[in-house]
């Protein structure tokens, strides 16, 4: 199923991305994204000057707004050399896929965008990609289902990959949810925009997360685990919805003193 | 057909609420969703198909002048007549002068989601000319006085209480609900007699097949033969991305279409019409016209960045896989076509101003690009439009961003051209926030989220962000 365990990566540098929700929302996703790094042996390097790709106001038509952050995102990540590691599928698709759009005035931008996409990956990717889906062993106790956000699985292309990874948990147990392929409704602005079709669709989601019965919602972006969190909260519910990143570095933790969560 | 765009938020709010709707709309996931992903699991070389179709329709809409001439020529070579009709009026009024000069009674109609553009059953009926929908869905909709509510499955929001009630008048409550079989057995017997009677048809197409000429309907019910073959004239409306060049291309099409709308490898009927019956003929039309209608298409196919929605083959595929259409059903889009094609496709044919809801009402989740049989990158054209409508029109009537709005991304831009800026704007954010929260989210926010915690709690900014705690971190690792 993996390709390898070991690193073929060629360098021992990565820098990250972090994105601003989980810069200045939740760090704590951030801090776990260097901890699994770290431990694959890695230096990640932080890049202090770092905001915003732009997506936000791409994503509502405000593509002259979101320009200028766009290129100054380009500008400073050019600066380092190596791979660029962004825990969020919904960032890496809009470097990758999206600038050639937002910059199509400007064959050099284009071109330039699309150089650095080739050494940018999005957290879960890079994993698999270079270390294999079996790299990252550990001990957790959880109940977990797995939420496929949708710009990770159709932009970026990870779809089963995940629940490889966590597969190689010590005492995790995985329960696949229905319909865990359908968006949970977050989109951005069209959550507070259109709220009554956002929570519609949350909904549904929430039901079939609630019919697994875990206590535990894995997913891979912080828009959506916002949006399910937040959802279960109002419920009543005690489930929580983390970060693949966060998992995987608590999963490390209890390996390494041996206690295992909560 | 009137649009209705503008009424998009409360129509939607409505079938939200709605019970029965939200569980008729079920099937649409189940059933042809499902069904779908079933026949293209079994298809061995269904990519290959796809990117086969989307090649072809590519290189049709490029050469779209070619192709209509090409088609034009051979149906007149085969005895047949085309009307080229610049909007909805012009072909509603030919096909009205037709059957007035033909002295025509009763027009049947098969399915034709470009005759709802015309309202036209509903106009030849104030006309005077008894016109009746004999697609079993379509039927029950005029029935019903509505309109169709899925590409192909038109009454998908009906259940099976409400069609009795429809094709019933004795049908009282209380009564047992006839299955389905039943219920096609009560319409089939109320439409045998209207297909002996009727001297016009109208139907729909699903290709027109350039090099021969020909007409392809495909369909389960054989309302589509009996309309193509029982009165002596027939009319086919099209829109004019309707076309494809050649036999060869349709096997290719035919695959995906009826795959992608209902699952089936082949629909129960593909009828194929290539013009009225010859001397030699017993049977058949005396008359063959073919009504092919631009309609405002003319403004997608100018525009680089939606010419791509003129691929589109009408199979719904999109609609299915869509979680905003599964909740609002087809009837808030407000016109002729639902779910994402029609966020796109509505806006630009109804225009933008009214209909800017449309593109705005997607999560932009990606699911109807990945079921499109065309390949259609549907998410990249309501970011267009999305576009347009903020700031990118140059049509003041187009441009309807309010200023809030525009304000709001500004000094979003601002915050986010610096660090400095952007830790501080947190701060702030953190600092306003802080006294509303409880264990980190707030059950009750101001606008511009108002919206989000009327269902969700909030989550609150992080009192430290996360450059400060990996600046700690590498400190007291030195």
């Amino acid at each position: 199923m993996s390709e390898t365990s070991n690193n073929n990566l060629g360098t021992r540098s990565v820098t990250l991305f972090a994105t601003c929700m989980v810069d200045q929302i939740s760090p704590s996703v951030g801090e776990s994204t260097v901890e699994v790094l770290e431990h694959l042996g890695l230096d990640v390097k932080f890049l202090d000057e770092q905001t915003c790709c732009g997506q936000p106001a791409f994503n509502s038509g405000f593509r002259s707004e979101s320009e200028p952050v766009a290129q100054r995102f380009l500008e400073l990540f050019e600066k380092v050399d190596g791979p660029i590691i962004v825990p969020s599928g919904s960032c890496a698709a809009m470097v990758r896929n999206f600038y050639a759009d937002l910059f199509r005035h400007d064959k050099g931008l284009v071109e330039r965008a699309r150089t650095l996409s080739e050494r940018l990956y999005e957290f879960t990717e890079f994993i698999h990609r270079f270390f294999g889906s079996d790299a990252i062993t550990g001990i957790c106790d959880d109940r977990v289902t797995y939420h496929k956000c949708c710009h990770l699985l159709r932009e970026v292309g990870i779809d089963e990959q995940p629940i490889e990874m966590l597969s190689n948990i010590e005492g995790l147990k995985m329960v696949q949810m229905n319909r865990s392929d359908v968006c949970c409704g977050f989109g951005g602005a069209f959550s507070v925009k259109m709220p009554d079709i956002s929570s519609a669709i949350l909904d549904e989601k929430l039901d079939n997360i609630e019919a697994t019965k875990a206590n535990r919602v894995v997913a891979g972006d912080i828009g959506c685990i916002f949006q399910i969190q937040g959802g279960l909260r109002r419920r009543g519910s005690t489930t929580r919805v983390l970060h693949l990143a966060e998992i995987l570095s608590e999963s490390i933790r209890n390996a390494k003193t041996g206690k295992v969560t909560e | 057909m009137k649009p209705l765009t503008i009424n998009f938020r409360s129509k939607a709010a409505q079938t939200i609420g709605d019970e029965q709707v939200q569980n008729s709309l079920e099937h649409v996931y189940t059933g042809f969703y499902r069904g779908r992903l079933n026949a293209a699991a079994d298809t061995h070389n269904w990519e290959e198909l796809r990117t086969k179709g989307k090649a072809i329709k590519d290189h049709t809409i490029a050469h779209l002048d070619h192709y209509l001439e090409m088609f034009s020529e051979k149906v007149e070579e085969n005895g047949g007549n085309v009307f080229f009709a610049d909007n909805a009026d012009e072909a509603r009024q030919y096909i009205t002068e037709l059957a007035t000069d033909r002295d025509i009674e009763t027009v049947i109609k098969s399915k034709s989601m470009v005759s709802e553009e015309m309202a036209l059953a509903e106009n030849m009926n104030e006309s005077g000319f008894e016109t009746i929908e004999t697609d079993l869905g379509e039927y029950i909709i005029q029935l019903a006085g509505e309109t169709p509510y899925h590409l192909i499955a038109p009454a998908v929001h009906k259940s099976r209480k409400d069609v009795a009630e429809l094709l019933d008048k004795d049908f009282a409550d209380g009564d047992r609900v006839p299955d389905a079989t039943e219920l096609t057995m009560l319409a089939r017997k109320q439409l045998r007699d209207v297909f002996a009677r009727a001297d016009m048809s109208v139907t729909g197409v699903n290709f027109a097949v350039a090099e021969s000429g020909s007409i392809v309907l495909v369909t389960n019910e054989g309302n589509g033969r009996m309309s193509t073959s029982v009165p002596r004239v027939h009319v086919a409306v099209m829109g004019m991305e309707k076309i494809i060049p050649s036999i060869q291309d349709l096997s290719t099409m035919l695959r995906i279409l009826i795959r992608s709308a209902t699952g089936q490898r082949i629909s129960t009927y593909v009828t194929m019409v290539n013009g009225p019956k010859t001397p030699d003929e017993e049977e058949g039309p005396e008359e063959f016209h073919v009504v092919i209608m631009n309609n405002g298409r003319h403004k997608l196919l100018k525009d680089p960045f939606l010419r791509e929605s003129l691929n589109c083959i009408r199979c719904g595929a999109c609609l299915n896989a869509c979680p905003v259409y599964r909740k609002v059903g087809g009837h808030a889009y407000g016109w002729v076509y639902p779910g994402p094609i029609g966020a796109i496709v509505t806006p630009v044919i109804t225009g933008l101003k009214d209909a800017n809801n449309l593109p705005a009402a997607s999560s932009l989740c990606g699911a109807c690009h990945e079921a499109c049989p065309v390949k259609i990158n549907i998410p990249r054209m309501l970011l267009e439009l999305r576009h347009k409508t903020a700031e990118g029109s140059s049509d003041p009537n187009e441009r309807t961003s309010k200023f809030a709005e525009r304000a709001i991304w500004k000094a979003w831009r601002t915050g986010m051209m610096g660090r400095g800026r952007f830790d501080w704007g947190a701060r702030l954010a953190y600092l306003l926030m802080r006294p509303f929260s409880i264990n980190g989210w707030i059950k009750k926010a101001p606008p511009p989220i108002s919206g989000w915690t009327l269902s969700r709690d909030f989550p609150l900014i992080a009192g430290e962000s996360l450059k400060s705690r990996l600046n700690r971190r590498r400190k007291k690792d030195i």
